[in-house]
């Protein structure tokens, strides 16, 4: 076993042939791998020195076994040096910095010490000294002649990927090695690097190390051949070369083909730490494919760091389709029974709960909620069926593991990628169901920001008392309702909800007795209020704002403008003939409709003024209660919107045709006034300027007045205005267009231009300016478009799509790097926002120090409320 | 050419050097010592101008839109 140790210090640096070899178990000296028995070869590259990876075997180094001995570093003797790819730009700073002769840093003494003194305080603040340390190499770099020996100094090109060139000559790697060995320590002190760490030399290989065995295992395949890793492929290269390099040059061989070979070798370590240098072609495997060498490992997506060590595949967790449940709490989420089968909550008996323990594991794995496995205090983990659950649940003792099923009441994570805020993860409670999909409210549908038109989302379960805690304390969907980006709840009624409780309480909605138990019974609500009134039959009858009151908490007062208000310029409040003002006093709706600004998610005032009024369970609740009454409610009234909820009457469409044709009329005369030199120019326009936007403005408002018209004889009759109206989906400008005219098709905000010479299609005349000509619709989507009228449809819709296709990934980018940048930065208990090191990043979270969700958000109406409330708080 | 202040400008915000005793003060109070706190260079237009010195202390007062004021700190370095 390998002790664990604490890491109390990482340092980088560059690691010195000699450290190379004192870490290598073995010098690796042939290209073989494997003998004819199958048995790796010693001094090969399958050294069992490296490492073990056969089950079975013990490692020679450490005697480790398989998943124990994390693998030993052999070396590769270089014949001749060559150059580290990572280091190509640093070697040609340095070179061009130093001298030829006499490897001095071609800076004068006093600019020496006071460069170094500059590294030294950024050091000690805990900044980068990258600007330094390139004003030390571009000073250095201007000398044509060494101020110390005197030495001329020839300029060095660079030539990608790997040669340099001075004086027309290459310098062979060990010529600029020679160099590197003779820089001073106090010159690399002020070239940035630590001399001890890192010497500019090392950037220079002799001596290659060979990764352990671990990180390269070989593979068996069916027939038995033995497939080796890409590393192993490329380090047999290595080895081949050098072995040839040695041959070569002992044999005293022609400069010509020393040379060939070490540029050879240069190529294959070059791709051996990376494979995808520009100007270098990357090695192949015999298929073809690229091989997959060290610096591959390492970058991008799939790579260590954001593939293997930031993110990685979890236990305990499980993803399917979502669909919809409005009887669930917004607190829960409805969990197929067979996922709930699979998925479990560790529970170490104890004296208190070994009873019950025992009965769950007596009902083994089949019979939900049964047990999966029992962990013994020895760590012998038993699996249990349904043979030994009997026996196992009598041998049952305190300290033992039992994994139970995933049952109703477990708290889980849900989360729906991507996760761009925090309410992407919520805890919910289990609701083990049948079918396939999991459940939740739709009321939780806006902070995932999912909808049910194939949406996946995946699903954790904590496996520590403290992750559930902290999951129920800080993540619940209750505790989420308010969203820290604007202050108001996030958690809200959406489409059906909103018209259901628009339906129900706009205006007097009269229910009788049956009616009222009807909306009401899967409520837990057991009394019912007084009748509002009784009618001509003598029965009574209950209204639906008495209704909706039921669901209110009993001491609720406030009062605000729906969503559907017309904002008259005169606001006849209290006594608005739209029922648009809602007045809620001691928990009772006295007045207006409940709409989107009620109860919608985003806006809710409602469930604003509860939730900080009370608390978040009242307030989810309520929200449950809601969700229920609405759907009731929704269903009495019966809704639907079909192609005849498009029709508009005759002379309805009459009207709109005279008003698009007058317009069209108008665009004619304004043609006519520019091409006859009468159209004044706007300021800061040109005269075209001038005449496009007089013609997008008489269309714009064509399409307004058509829209009126329509509005004129839609009513709240008609279920898209209810809809429109009430905030649940779509706007008065969606049935504009689908009813009355589609209007100008834009591209980038100006009338569509594009197509042939003069003209956007043949169906035109070259220079017409007429609004057909250029994208006017005037047809409705319910009338059908004209050829022309569709062909300018596609080209403003192709815009739309687009740009979202664009925003969605530069947003998602911008995302990560703010993420990147902030991510462990911590607001303190004196307010201060400080990063990992200590540095203050703010002296005041946000300047102001306030949590956007735990503030009040709507408005003056609260001086109001606090008044309204100490008075009566004196009266009674 | 004619020389003007930069803190005349109604973006630049207010910059007061602070005495050796009001830095005290400020390092206390957030238990911090000058070099955990933001820096500005002694070549910045403004700490010249109110001839700050390598290891003085700025306080800077900033309009807020949420706070209406919103005070800094910050350290000179070179």
């Amino acid at each position: 076993m390998t002790v664990p140790k604490r890491i109390g210090k990482i340092r980088f640096g560059l690691i010195s042939p000699q450290e190379f070899r004192k870490m290598s178990v073995v010098k690796v000296i042939t290209a073989d791998t494997y003998d004819d028995d199958g048995f790796p070869i010693e001094m090969g590259l399958m050294d069992p020195r490296l490492g073990v990876i056969d089950p079975g075997l013990r490692c020679r180094t450490c005697g480790g076994r398989p998943g124990e001995c994390p693998g030993h570093f052999g070396h590769i003797d270089l014949v001749a040096p060559v150059i580290h790819v990572g280091f190509a730009k640093l070697i040609r700073k340095v070179l061009r910095a130093v001298c030829r002769e006499c490897s001095k840093l071609m800076l004068s003494d006093l600019e020496k010490k006071e460069f170094l003194r500059q590294i030294r305080t950024l050091e000690e603040l805990g900044q980068p000294t990258e600007d330094v340390v390139n004003k030390v190499f571009a000073e250095a770099r201007k000398h044509k002649v060494c101020p110390y020996c005197g030495a001329p100094q020839g300029e060095i090109k660079f030539e990608r990927p790997l040669s340099y060139i001075e004086d027309g000559h290459k310098l062979t790697p060990s010529d600029i090695r020679d160099r590197f060995e003779r820089i001073s320590d106090e010159d690399i002190m002020v070239m940035g690097m630590n001399p001890e760490t890192a010497r500019p030399e090392w950037t220079i290989l002799t001596v290659l190390p060979v990764p352990p065995v671990t990180m390269r295992p070989s593979i068996t395949l069916e027939s038995g051949q033995r497939s080796e890793d890409d590393l192993t492929h490329k380090l047999v290269d290595i080895i081949r070369i050098n072995q040839r390099f040695q041959e070569n040059r002992e044999a005293g061989a022609p400069q010509l083909i020393i040379e060939d070979l070490w540029e050879l070798l240069q190529y294959h370590v070059t791709t051996f730490l990376d494979n995808t240098v520009s100007g270098v072609p990357p090695a192949r495997h015999r298929s073809g494919r690229p091989l997959k060498t060290l610096s591959q490992r390492l970058k991008g997506k799939e790579g260590r760091f954001r593939g293997s060590l930031s993110g990685k595949r979890v236990n305990f967790s499980a993803r399917t389709v979502i669909s919809p449940d409005p009887n669930l709490s917004i607190n829960e989420v409805g969990v197929p029974l067979e996922v709930a089968k699979e998925l479990t909550v560790p529970i170490m008996v104890n004296p208190r709960n070994i009873e019950v323990v025992r009965k769950y594991v007596m009902r083994g794995p089949d019979n939900h909620p049964g047990v999966n496995y029992v962990t013994r205090s020895d760590g012998r983990r038993v699996k249990i069926t349904e043979r030994n659950c009997q026996e196992v649940a009598q041998q049952l003792e305190f300290g033992w593991k039992v994994d139970r099923q995933l049952a109703d009441g477990d708290i889980v994570l849900f989360n729906r990628q991507p996760s761009l805020h925090r309410m992407s993860i919520m805890a919910h409670r289990v609701k083990v169901m049948p079918y396939k999909t999991f459940r939740l409210n739709p009321a939780v549908c806006p902070p995932y920001n999912a909808d049910f038109d194939g949406d996946e989302m995946n699903l954790h379960v904590p496996q520590t008392e403290e992750a559930r805690a902290e999951a129920e304390i800080l993540m619940r969907v209750q505790e989420n309702i308010l969203s820290p980006r604007f202050g108001g709840p996030i958690i809200g009624g959406i489409h059906d909800y909103v018209t259901g409780s628009f339906l129900l309480t706009h205006k007097e909605r009269r229910l009788d007795r049956e009616k009222l138990m009807e909306v009401i019974k899967k409520l837990d609500i057991t009394d019912i209020p007084e009748p509002a009134g009784y009618d001509e039959n003598g029965d009574p009858y209950w209204t639906g704002k008495q209704i909706f009151s039921l669901i209110l908490p009993k001491d609720l007062n406030l009062t605000f403008k729906a969503d559907f208000c017309s904002n008259c310029p005169v606001c006849k409040g209290e006594d608005c003939e739209n029922d648009a003002y809602v007045v809620i006093r001691d928990g009772v709706l006295l007045r207006g409709t409940i709409d989107a600004e009620a109860v919608g998610a985003f806006k809710g005032k409602v469930t604003d003024r509860i939730i900080k009024e009370y608390d978040p369970g009242v307030a989810s609740q309520f929200l449950d209660r809601m969700t229920l009454l609405a759907l009731r409610g929704i269903m009495l009234a019966g809704f639907s919107f079909g192609i005849s909820d498009e029709d508009v009457p005759k002379e309805a469409a009459e009207q709109i045709h005279d008003v698009t044709r007058s317009a069209k009329e108008s665009v004619q005369k304004l043609i006519e006034a520019y091409r006859a030199g009468e159209l004044e120019p706007l300021p800061g326009r040109t005269l075209e300027e001038t005449l496009e936007m007089r013609i997008m403005q008489t269309l714009g408002k064509a399409r307004d007045s058509a829209g009126q018209i329509a509005g004129r004889y839609l009513g709240l009759d008609n279920s898209g205005v209810v809809m429109a109206v009430s905030g649940a989906r779509g706007s008065m400008l969606n049935l504009t267009q689908m009813a009355a005219c589609v209007g100008q098709q834009s591209v980038r905000g100006e009338r569509i231009k594009r197509g042939y010479t003069d003209r956007t299609l043949p169906h035109f005349k070259r220079g017409d300016l007429g609004a057909e000509a250029h994208g006017f619709v005037e047809s409705s989507y319910k009338k059908g478009l004209s050829p022309t009228e569709f062909f300018f449809h596609a080209i403003g819709g192709r815009e739309g799509l687009v740009d979202t296709a664009i925003r969605t990934s530069q947003s998602g980018y911008l995302q990560r790097r703010l993420v990147n940048a902030l991510q462990d930065l911590e607001v303190n208990y004196d307010g201060t926002v400080r990063e990992t090191r200590g540095m203050i990043v703010q002296f005041k979270y946000g300047e102001d120090g306030v949590d956007p969700s735990r503030r009040d958000y709507a408005s003056p109406d609260n001086v109001h409320r606090i008044i309204r409330k100490v008075l009566a708080g004196e009266n009674a | 050419m004619k020389r003007f202040a930069v803190q005349d400008h109604e973006l630049v915000p207010e910059h007061i050097l602070l005495t050796p005793e009001e830095a005290q003060q400020v390092l206390e109070q957030y238990g911090v010592e000058a070099r955990y706190l933001p820096k500005i260079h002694v070549t910045d237009p403004v700490a010249e101008e109110i001839g700050a010195k390598v290891g003085d202390i700025i306080k800077i007062k900033r309009k807020s839109p949420t706070a209406k004021e919103s005070i800094f700190y910050r350290l000179v370095i070179d």
